[in-house]
């Protein structure tokens, strides 16, 4: 291992964090970057296909209105009505149908030509999602609890006295700062690298391959058949993200909603 | 050699979740397996576990990057 890494000469860059900034139009902080026009093109294929496969609503559903289906019914029912309860959940199966299939598709877009760039390696996007996610589940604590009541529903019931301020402590960071950062941050984390994992085999391997010589070449080979694996692998992980992120958010609306702690 | 120690920080950070995640799931797995009906009831409190365990391998890439240098 140690001959091959010595053999690999300096001049290779690996994929850094800067890769991820690709303004398009205009430069600094207003510029419109790739992630931007990923965004934008990601809204305007789900509105599409949303509309095209509900319009003729048919008894017996065709290839695409079951897809929808399918996806609706995951988040519906497997996702909303299993965590939040059957008297409540109904309300909130938008937000979380948005949030699945927005972070779903931005995700695919990742592996998936010619898009190839996952929106969520910049964290401004899953700070927005976060922070939507965030604002609902206190906003939704609130008004069913009131203002007082909410921080008093933090504390489980039946604890004894000397305990309850250390656990109103510890729940209270975890409702205000611990929920939303790593929610942004997991799917950033997840996506960042899982990108840069990709790119580093794909280019590492290229590299290897037109170097020359026997040995290289041949490693070069492997790299890129690993290369392949890993893009399947992201497939599953990118899939899991929006699950996990529509998942989180469920139950945290569902801890707010929820009559006895 | 060039690189940086925070990285390798966060390579150490990400043991001690990378366990308790694949105990989270190995119990929830056991679960399902012993019980399959509870699938719904445990569900939720697994991945509520995975997501309060995997918070301190988030907030290590976070130190890792705020502590670059």
């Amino acid at each position: 291992m140690s001959i091959l890494a010595a053999a690999v000469p300096a001049d290779y860059e690996a994929p850094g964090v800067s890769d991820f900034w690709q303004p398009l139009i205009g430069s600094g902080s207003t510029a419109i970057t790739r992630a931007c026009f990923v965004a934008v093109i990601s809204v305007a294929l789900i509105a599409w296909f949303l509309l095209a496969t509900t319009k003729k609503k048919a008894l017996v559903p065709g290839k695409g209105q079951m897809a929808t289906e399918a996806v609706y019914g995951l988040v519906r029912n497997g996702v909303a009505r299993d965590l939040i309860g059957s008297k409540e959940f109904l309300r909130f199966v938008p937000l979380l149908f948005t949030f699945f299939m927005f972070i779903l598709v931005n995700n695919l877009f990742g592996v998936l030509p010619p898009f190839q760039f996952p929106t969520m390696s910049r964290i401004g996007f899953p700070i927005g999602l976060a922070l939507i996610s965030w604002i609902t589940f206190h906003v939704v604590g609130f008004r069913k609890h009131g203002f007082v009541g909410y921080w008093k529903s933090l504390v489980p019931s039946g604890l004894p006295g000397w305990i309850v301020p250390v656990i109103f402590f510890l729940e209270l960071i975890t409702d205000l700062f611990t929920r939303p950062v790593t929610l942004a941050l997991r799917l950033f984390g997840n996506m960042f690298a899982g990108h840069i994992l990709i790119v580093l085999f794909i280019t590492g391997g290229w590299y290897m391959l037109t170097s020359g010589g026997i040995l290289l070449p041949a490693a070069g080979a492997v790299t890129w058949i690993f290369g392949f694996v890993m893009t399947l692998f992201e497939l599953l992980v990118e899939f899991l993200q929006a699950y996990v992120f529509t998942l989180l958010t469920a139950l945290y609306i569902a801890g707010a909603v929820a009559d006895e702690h | 050699m060039t690189g940086n120690i925070a990285i390798l920080g966060y390579g150490l950070s990400a043991i001690g979740p990378g366990i308790g995640v694949g105990l989270i799931f190995a119990a929830y797995i056991n679960g399902v397996a012993r019980q399959p009906e509870a699938r719904g009831m445990l569900q939720p409190i697994a991945f509520l576990g995975m997501a309060i365990t995997e918070a301190l391998a988030i907030f290590g890439i976070a130190l890792a990057f705020v502590f670059r240098g």
